[in-house]
C-alpha cells in the first residue's frame, strides 16, 4: 500500500497585502493536477461516514473517485444529484464542521479536503444536463431565492412540478448576492449556479415581496397547490447602545448588501454609493462580522477593528476566515463589549467606547458566559461602526398570514422532518425556519421539504379522484 | 421590465410618469411606495405610488428630478421600460372617518397625498387640503386634487398664485380661529413635516406624516430607513412610512438624508446625459 500523505494538499491563495486591496477571491482553487493528488489521499470507504456529515448526503467517496480518475464532468454530475450549488457549497460550507469532521482519516491526521474537492468539481467539470423543459404537475410556489429555495425549485422542477420561485430583491440569490462577499464567493458563480436551475424549468419572478405584492393565501388562489417559504432571516438586530443612529453605523446587512449586492466599492461605475472610511470597528465574531470587517479593508480602511465580547475560542466564524482576517491585518479585540457611539457633535460617527469583559461561568457546551470588567471604560477611535450581531426573523410573512404559527423569536414553526408548517399545504425551511445557520443546512431542510411536498401533493390528488 | 405608458412634465423638474405594473397595481393603497431601479449599474430609490388605476394594471408617480436618478428616470419617454419595480412598499395609510381632516402637501408631497385625500373623502371626512410650491410653475395637482377636496387653499412663497407664504399659514389660521380640525396629515419637505407638527403639537390635533429617509431594499433587511419615532428606532420602509408626527425626531431624519452629499455630486458630475 502506497502511504497517505497525512496532510492536505494546500491550496493556493492570494496574499494577504495583495488581496487585502482588491475584491478578487481569496482562495485560488486547486489546480487539475492539485486535486487529483488530494483525490487520491481518499481510501473510498465502504462505509463512508463523511456522507453522514453532509446535511445533503453527497455520494462523496463515489465523486473523489471520479475526480481521481481526473473525470471533473462525471464528479460535478455525482454532487449535482444531491446538491445543485456545488461551486457554492465548496466555497463557503464550514466543511470543517460537517462531512471533514467525519472523515475517517481525520481520526490520525488530516481529513480530505472534501469542500475543495467540491470546489474543483464545479470549476473544472461540465454540466451536461439537458434543459428541461417546464413540467407539467402541479404548480409550486417558493418564498424566496436564498439557497433554501433555490433547492426546493431545483429538487421540484427535476421531477416534474411547476416551480415559480418568488424574490423580493431584483436578484436571485439571497444572503449569496447580498451578504457573502465577491472575495469569497464570486457572484458569477452563483449567476451560474442559478442559471443551471433555471434550465431545469423553474421559473423566477424577482421584484415580488409576499407578504406585500402578494399574500400567501394569493398564491393559494393564483393555483399554486403548495408554497415552500423560504425567506431567510434577514431582519437586522442593533444593539439598542446610544448613538447607534449616527451617520456612519451600518448594520452588517446594509453595509454589505451596498458591496455586493449593489456594487458600491465600483462606485461611481454602480450608483450605489458607500462612505469609506479610514477607521472601522466592527462588533461581531460570526462570518457576517468577519466579511465585513474584511470589507471594510478593501475599501480602503487603514484600521479595522473586530469588536467580539468573548474570545477567539467562541467565535462562531468559520477557523479559516478568521486566521484570513488575522492575517489580512484586521485587530481582533477579544472580550471587549461596546456600551455607546460616540458623536462628533456633527452628527457623525467619532469612536466607539467599550468595557473589557472576563469570562465567567460556563455552560455544558463549555461556553462562557463573557462578564464586564468594573472601570475598564475605553474607547476606540473610529469614524465607522458596523453591527454584526446577528439577524431575526422578517415580520412580513407571518403578520400577513395569521394562521401560520410562529414561535416566541418569531421562526416559522415546521416539522423537522418535512417543512410542514401549521398551515395546510405550506411549508419552509432554511434560516426561516432555524434562524440563521449555513447554506448548506439550509438546502438540506430543502431537500427534506421537496420529498414532503411530492407526497402531499401525491395524496391530495389521490383523494380528489 | 415595467412599460411607461405615459409621461409629462407637471412642473419645472417634476415629471409624472405612468408605468405597467399590474400585481403593485392590484394591491397598492393610500400611502405605499415602491423602490424601483432603471438598469444594472443603478440604485434603487423609493418613490410613492401618487395614483392607481387596478383596471389598466398601471400605476402612477410624480417625481422630483434632483439627483442622478431621478434624472435619468425624468428622461425615459413613453414605451421605454423601467428594469424593476418592486411594491406597494410601506403600511399603508391609516384611513378612517374622523370628521375633518387637514391634508398639507408640499411641493412633490401633493402629489403623494392625492390618494390619501381621495380615500379620506370616500370615506366620509370633510377634507380640507393645503398645498404649497416655491412660485405658480411648481404647483402640481391641484385640479385633481381641488376635485376630490371639500376646500383646497394654495400658496406660494413668492405670492405668484393663492395666498403668499409657506402651507403652515393657513392652518395656523384655522387653528387660531378655532376651526374644528379632527386630525392633520403632512406630507413634503422633512422642514414642512415639521413645522406642521410642532404646531399641532402644541394644541393637540393628531397629526400623521410620511417620512422619506435614504433606503435601499425596503423590505426590512438593511435598517438604513431607521427613524426615531418617541425615542425608539422604526424601520420606515417597514413600520411606516407614516408615523405620528408629534413623536418623530425630525432633526435626525434631516440629518441621516445628508449621508452622501459628496457621493450624490460625483454621481451628477459623471453623468454626462442627465446634466442640464
Ligand atoms: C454575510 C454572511 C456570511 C455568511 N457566510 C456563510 C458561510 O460562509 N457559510 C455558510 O454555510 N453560511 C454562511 N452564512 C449563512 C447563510 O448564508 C444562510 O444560512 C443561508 O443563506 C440561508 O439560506 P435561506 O435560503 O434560508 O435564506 P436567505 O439566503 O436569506 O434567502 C432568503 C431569500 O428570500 C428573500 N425574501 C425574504 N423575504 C421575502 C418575501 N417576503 N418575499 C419574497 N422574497 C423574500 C430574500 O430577499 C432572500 O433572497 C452567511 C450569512 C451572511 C449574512
Ligand atoms: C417612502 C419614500 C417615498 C418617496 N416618494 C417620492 C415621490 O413620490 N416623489 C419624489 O420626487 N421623491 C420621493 N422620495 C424621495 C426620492 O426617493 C429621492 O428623491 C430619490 O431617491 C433621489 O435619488 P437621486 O439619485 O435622484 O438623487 P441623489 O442625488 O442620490 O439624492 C438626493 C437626495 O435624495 C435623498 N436620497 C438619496 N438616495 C435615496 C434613497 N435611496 N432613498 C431615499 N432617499 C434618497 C437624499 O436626501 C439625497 O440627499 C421618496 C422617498 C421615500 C423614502
Ligand atoms: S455540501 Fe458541504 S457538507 Fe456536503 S460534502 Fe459538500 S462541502 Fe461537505
Ligand atoms: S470518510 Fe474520508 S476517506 Fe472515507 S470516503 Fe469519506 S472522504 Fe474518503
Ligand atoms: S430600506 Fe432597508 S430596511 Fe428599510
Amino acid at each position: 500500500m502506497t502511504q497517505i500523505n497525512p496532510k492536505q494538499t494546500p491550496m493556493s491563495k492570494q496574499e494577504p497585502q495583495v488581496r487585502a486591496k482588491n475584491f478578487n477571491e481569496v482562495g485560488l482553487g486547486y489546480t487539475k493536477e492539485e486535486a487529483i493528488a488530494e483525490a487520491k489521499r481518499c481510501l473510498k470507504c465502504k462505509k463512508a461516514l463523511c456522507v453522514s456529515g453532509c446535511p445533503v448526503n453527497i455520494d462523496i467517496p463515489v465523486f473523489i473517485a471520479a475526480i481521481m480518475e481526473g473525470d471533473f464532468d462525471k464528479a460535478l454530475q455525482v454532487i449535482k444529484a444531491k446538491n445543485s450549488l456545488p461551486g457554492v457549497c465548496g466555497r463557503v460550507c464550514p466543511q470543517e464542521d460537517q462531512c471533514e469532521k467525519k472523515c475517517i482519516l481525520g481520526v490520525k491526521n488530516e481529513p480530505v479536503s472534501i469542500g475543495r474537492l467540491e470546489r474543483a468539481a464545479a470549476d473544472f467539470g461540465k454540466d451536461n444536463a439537458p434543459v428541461s423543459v417546464k413540467g407539467d404537475k402541479e404548480k409550486v410556489a417558493v418564498v424566496g431565492a436564498g439557497p433554501a429555495g433555490l433547492t426546493i425549485a431545483g429538487d421540484l422542477a427535476r421531477i416534474g412540478y411547476q416551480v415559480t420561485v418568488f424574490e423580493a430583491l431584483h436578484k436571485p440569490g439571497g444572503v449569496l448576492v447580498y451578504g457573502i462577499p465577491e472575495f469569497r464567493l464570486p457572484k458569477a458563480i452563483v449567476d451560474q449556479e442559478v442559471e443551471s436551475i433555471k434550465k431545469l424549468g423553474v421559473e423566477l419572478r424577482v421584484d415580488q415581496l409576499i407578504g406585500r405584492t402578494f399574500i400567501i393565501d394569493d398564491l393559494k388562489k393564483e393555483g399554486y397547490k403548495a408554497v415552500f417559504i423560504a425567506s431567510g432571516a434577514g431582519f437586522p438586530k442593533f444593539m439598542n447602545i446610544p448613538g447607534e443612529n449616527l451617520n456612519g453605523v451600518y448594520s452588517a446587512n446594509e453595509f454589505l448588501t451596498r458591496v455586493n449586492l449593489m456594487k458600491a466599492y465600483l462606485f461611481p461605475g454602480y450608483d450605489t454609493p458607500i462612505k469609506k472610511a479610514r477607521k472601522v470597528a466592527v462588533i461581531g465574531g460570526g462570518n457576517v462580522a468577519m466579511d465585513s470587517a474584511r470589507t471594510a479593508l478593501r475599501l480602503g480602511a487603514e484600521k479595522v477593528f473586530n469588536v467580539y465580547r468573548r474570545s477567539r475560542k467562541e467565535m462562531p466564524a468559520r477557523v479559516e476566515e478568521v486566521e484570513n482576517a488575522i492575517e489580512e491585518g484586521i485587530q481582533m479585540e477579544f472580550l471587549v463589549n461596546p456600551i455607546r457611539i460616540l458623536d462628533d457633535g456633527q452628527g457623525w460617527v467619532k469612536g466607539l467606547e467599550c468595557l473589557r469583559m472576563e469570562l465567567g461561568a460556563c455552560d455544558e457546551s463549555g461556553r462562557c458566559r463573557p462578564v464586564p470588567i468594573k472601570g475598564s471604560e475605553f474607547i476606540l477611535d473610529v469614524e465607522q461602526v458596523i453591527i454584526a450581531i446577528g439577524t431575526a426573523a422578517n415580520p412580513l410573512i407571518s403578520a400577513t398570514t395569521p394562521d401560520l404559527k410562529i414561535n416566541k423569536w418569531g421562526y416559522i414553526e415546521a416539522e423537522e422532518a418535512t417543512g410542514q408548517t401549521s398551515k395546510v399545504g405550506v411549508f419552509a425551511g432554511g434560516d426561516i425556519v432555524t434562524g440563521s445557520a449555513t447554506v448548506i443546512s439550509a438546502m438540506g431542510a430543502a431537500r427534506k421539504s421537496a420529498e414532503a411536498i411530492a407526497e402531499y401533493l401525491e395524496k391530495s390528488k389521490n383523494e380528489k379522484q | 421590465m415595467y412599460k411607461i405608458i405615459s409621461r409629462r412634465e407637471l412642473a419645472p423638474s417634476v415629471k409624472f410618469i405612468e408605468v405597467e405594473a399590474r400585481d403593485i397595481a392590484a394591491k397598492v393603497q393610500p400611502g405605499q411606495f415602491v423602490i424601483l431601479r432603471l438598469a444594472e449599474p443603478g440604485e434603487r430609490i423609493p418613490l410613492t405610488v401618487a395614483d392607481f388605476n387596478r383596471s389598466t394594471g398601471t400605476i402612477s408617480i410624480i417625481f422630483q428630478e434632483i439627483g442622478k436618478t431621478t434624472r435619468e428616470l425624468g428622461l425615459l419617454k413613453a414605451g421605454d421600460s423601467i428594469t424593476n419595480v418592486v411594491g406597494p412598499l410601506g403600511q399603508p395609510t391609516h384611513i378612517n372617518k374622523v370628521g375633518t381632516v387637514v391634508c398639507v402637501g408640499g411641493g412633490v408631497g401633493t402629489a403623494s397625498m392625492y390618494p390619501i385625500a381621495r380615500a379620506l373623502k370616500e370615506a366620509g371626512n370633510k377634507v380640507i387640503t393645503i398645498i404649497g410650491a416655491r412660485s405658480k410653475d411648481y404647483i402640481i395637482w391641484e385640479k385633481e386634487i381641488g376635485a376630490i377636496s371639500d376646500t383646497l387653499i394654495v400658496t406660494t412663497d413668492d405670492g405668484s398664485a393663492g395666498e403668499k407664504g409657506l402651507v403652515i399659514k393657513p392652518l395656523e389660521e384655522m387653528i387660531r380661529k378655532k376651526e374644528k380640525i379632527d386630525q392633520v396629515i403632512a406630507i413634503g419637505p422633512v422642514i414642512m413635516m415639521k413645522a406642521v407638527s410642532h404646531l399641532t403639537k402644541s394644541c393637540s390635533i393628531k397629526t400623521i406624516v410620511s417620512l422619506n429617509p435614504i433606503m435601499l431594499d425596503g423590505t426590512g433587511m438593511c435598517g438604513v430607513c431607521r427613524v426615531e419615532v418617541n425615542n425608539e428606532t422604526k424601520f420606515a420602509c417597514f413600520h411606516g412610512p407614516d408615523f405620528d408626527g408629534h413623536l418623530v425626531n425630525f432633526d435626525l431624519l434631516m440629518h441621516r438624508l445628508k449621508t452622501y452629499p459628496e457621493e450624490e455630486k460625483i454621481s451628477l458630475e459623471k453623468c454626462e446625459h442627465c446634466r442640464k
